[in-house]
């Protein structure tokens, strides 16, 4: 009995680090196939077909437009494929590791515009030049947009996709109950031009808000939005860190925290479960959203909300988010993939993924196009987004973004305004802590 | 054998001297490869594990040593500057860091303390005679089969200041509602609480096979001797059981060192920083923070080697402890 119970347990034992080394090296194995390989076997039409690996974070929408099959069409010899990694925060590191080994990378890999400019600082040297490929066409793009990708010595490594042009999402219910217009155009005047008729305005709603509804969801949201629109933020032109300087910064770090020491703002903390149930709940009146948040407003607040929510014009026009392609140098097809990157890119497939996927074109030559110009939206009471987006597109400032402009921002919101907005302090504690814990991540 | 040996033994041929030293060679020879087979063969069979745990266990762990003696950034991850111990010396006037590991601590106790009290409770509980024990021993062991990310949401539902079932619970009895999120001891309790309601059936189950390997007899006596459950769960179960409660002690003081997932999705979007005022951050969270959020490798190398040393301390700590414990039974 004892002895053939240990040797079960040896069994047992046996067969569980065999189970480990087989995962394990299926994990090898799966990790190195993805990059260049895989030709021919899979396309039944008999000739070689070059593989093209796409990879992105989260729902992209390239593959969900219908894009990949449309390329596909047209170029029977190219076969695409994508992997998607959820979320950006695990996908950025991953992309970082794998260019700094030169291997496990797709032909095509996407970035967030808040890692663009370290991507196009710190990574030139190991992605290709895209400005010169067939296809590519400078003036096709916002410059800013054209100019965040591209390094001091003019080399493009990341071709726009989508840009985040932003409005501010009200609903007319609660406006009305508060003695508001609702109509968009009369909300737009309301604080055009000035971030601090916006308050204004969220001061006069208090006075005789329902209850239970506060005039915007965080002042975190407003901080983003009122930053994205001025021309220096946290980086000047020479690539130093200014925040604590800057009076741009200052300015909208002061407003900011006036909305949340006035009581205007929800207290809620953006892409968090609480803040999806204040859309459910109509728990606060406005939100900035940038184009793509159009859907998930739509998504959290429902049925109910239809024909409530609408959009206005930003007091500034501004941008929040966005993304790019980028061709590392260690494809194994760099040429195919930047023919592909500038197809995907170009305005004709922005505008497709505008209309299919509400991601708002890069492509300045887009905004004519009519699916773009044309664009309504019937959950926001048919607003015309197409033009409200464009003019704000349009109107968005060249910004200098620097290698840690995420993290400055996210301290400063994630950290710094929460403080003052959920635990009470006052601005000046709130900032010393951002600054503090922004000085922590800087400083290597 | 009989018949051969009497063959061989009382009529040595000529014919046959030759041969019988050869066939003892050849029997010394395998006899020899036998030995050699059962001794070395084991360590053939176990290399695979040596193997690996050297490519995925030693080797990092002393690259990441290396690494912290160096400035690296992820950005380019092969530069890399000698920096000595300075990565160590700073971390000991970081506030963060102390933050994290007071931070470690308080969850950590928080969390293995009712954890063990309460395993220790439903594990008595499952000894008695059940109906359906299987159903009831499968039923404690779901939580820990369940993710962590998706008891986690949930619990960040629960959890909500302003729609959370906690909360309005807690309004059903009178109580105003707790920003669990936001507040200092509120956020790291109900961290600790995911970590509770995870791993306290595992514990339970260890319980209970040791408290199946207590002898009958001892209870029998006991209650021959007039002692009550509770009595007989003093007197008897809990010193049958003390190198186990030790055992799950130090494996939970492990996993509360380590935590890393709940309070990183406890706080979801935001992402690793624990918090507002960084308040339930661990030093999973901020080694985590630094290396692949704030992107500085050689920091975070250094914070991992921090951990590795204190759970070495904590290791120290049980043997000390369990080898007191050993010489207090058998004196």
């Amino acid at each position: 009995m004892r002895t053939r119970t240990r040797i079960s347990r040896r069994l047992a034992a046996l067969a569980a680090v065999a189970a480990l080394g087989t995962g394990l090296l299926a994990g090898c194995a799966a990790d190195g196939k993805d990059p260049g390989g895989g030709s021919s076997a899979q396309g039944g039409g008999g000739g070689a077909k070059t593989t093209l690996t796409v990879g992105v974070f989260g729902a992209f929408g390239l593959k969900e437009a219908g894009l990949y099959d449309a390329y596909m069409k047209l170029h029977p010899d190219i076969e695409i494929k994508q992997t998607s990694i959820e979320r950006n925060e695990n996908y950025y590191p991953q992309l970082l590791t794998h260019l700094g080994s030169g291997s496990g990378l797709a032909d095509i890999q996407a970035v967030e515009v808040s890692n663009i400019a370290e991507v196009t600082a710190t990574q030139s040297g190991k992605l290709e030049d895209l400005s010169k490929v067939s296809g590519v066409n400078k003036d096709d793009f916002l410059p800013w947009k054209w100019a965040e990708a591209t390094t001091k010595d003019s080399k493009t490594v990341g071709l726009g996709t989508d840009i985040g042009p932003t409005g501010i999402c009200y609903r007319k219910d609660l406006f009305a109950k508060a003695g508001l217009p609702t109509d968009r155009e009369a909300v737009g005047k309301l604080w055009a031009g000035d971030w601090n008729k916006y308050l204004a305005v969220g001061r006069q709603y208090k006075a005789k808000a329902p209850a239970g509804a506060a005039f915007v969801d965080s002042a975190s949201g407003v901080l983003n939005s009122i930053t994205g629109s001025s021309a220096t933020r946290y980086y000047d032109a020479d690539g130093k860190v200014v925040y604590k300087s800057n009076p741009a910064v200052k300015q909208a770090w002061d407003t900011a925290t006036a909305f949340a020491a006035d009581g205007l703002t929800a207290k809620l903390q953006q892409f968090q479960p609480t803040w999806d149930q204040g859309f459910a709940n109509a728990s606060f009146a406005t939100v900035s959203c940038p184009a793509w948040m159009l859907g998930y407003i739509q998504d959290k607040a429902g049925a109910a909300g239809k024909d409530q929510w609408d959009v206005a014009a930003a007091p500034k026009p501004s941008n929040w988010g966005g993304s790019f392609l980028t061709v590392p140098s260690a494809s194994q097809h760099k040429a195919e993939a930047a023919k592909l990157a500038a197809w995907l890119t170009a305005p004709a497939q922005q505008a497709v993924l505008f209309e299919k996927r509400g991601s708002f074109p890069s492509a300045k030559a887009a905004y004519g196009l009519p699916a773009v110009a044309g664009a309504k939206h019937a959950y926001f009471g048919n607003a015309p987004i197409g033009q409200i987006f464009a003019q704000a597109a349009e109107g968005t400032p060249v910004q200098f973004l620097g290698p840690k402009d995420q993290i400055i921002q996210q301290n400063l919101t994630d950290i710094g305004m929460l403080q003052v907005e959920q635990k009470g302090k006052s601005p000046q504690q709130g900032w010393d802590a951002a600054v503090k814990a922004i000085d922590n991540a800087l400083d290597q | 054998m009989a018949s051969d040996t009497t063959a061989a033994v009382p009529s040595p041929s000529p014919g046959q001297e030759g041969t019988a030293p050869a066939r003892a060679r050849g029997e010394e020879r395998r006899s020899r490869r036998y030995r050699r087979d059962v001794r070395w063969s084991p360590y053939a069979f176990i290399t695979p594990f040596f193997v690996f745990f050297a490519a995925f266990g030693l080797f990092p762990l002393l690259y990441t040593g290396w690494a912290s003696l160096h400035q690296v950034e992820l950005t380019s991850p092969n530069d890399m500057t000698w920096v000595g111990l300075r990565n160590f010396s700073r971390l000991l006037s970081d506030d963060f860091f102390w933050n994290a590991l007071r931070n470690t601590f308080t969850i950590g106790v928080l969390s293995t303390v009712p954890q063990l009290l309460i395993a220790l409770g439903i594990a008595h509980l499952l000894n008695y005679r059940l109906r359906a024990s299987m159903f009831f021993r499968v039923a404690v062991l779901t939580p820990y089969a369940t993710s962590v990310a998706a008891a986690t949401l949930v619990f960040v539902l629960l959890f909500g200041r302003d729609y959370g079932m906690v909360n309005w619970a807690l309004g059903l009895v009178g109580f105003d509602h707790v920003d669990w999120q936001n507040g200092g001891w509120s956020s790291q309790l109900a961290v600790s609480t995911i970590v509770v309601w995870r791993w306290t059936g595992y514990n339970a189950l260890i319980y209970l096979a040791a408290m199946q390997a207590v002898p009958a007899d001892l209870y029998e006596s006991a209650a021959l001797d007039g002692a009550s459950r509770w009595q007989q769960f003093v007197h008897v179960t809990i010193p049958s059981l003390r190198p186990t409660i030790l055992f799950t002690a130090v494996v939970s003081t492990i996993g509360a060192t380590q935590l890393f997932g709940e309070p990183l999705l406890f706080n979801g979007a935001a992402g690793a920083t624990g918090g507002s005022d960084h308040q339930f951050q661990t030093l999973g969270l901020y080694l985590y923070e630094q290396g692949w959020v704030n992107l500085h490798l050689g920091r975070a190398s250094a914070i991992a080697w921090a951990m590795f040393l204190i759970l070495l301390l904590i290791g120290a700590v049980n043997w000390l402890v369990s080898h007191k414990l050993r010489k207090g039974m058998t004196s």
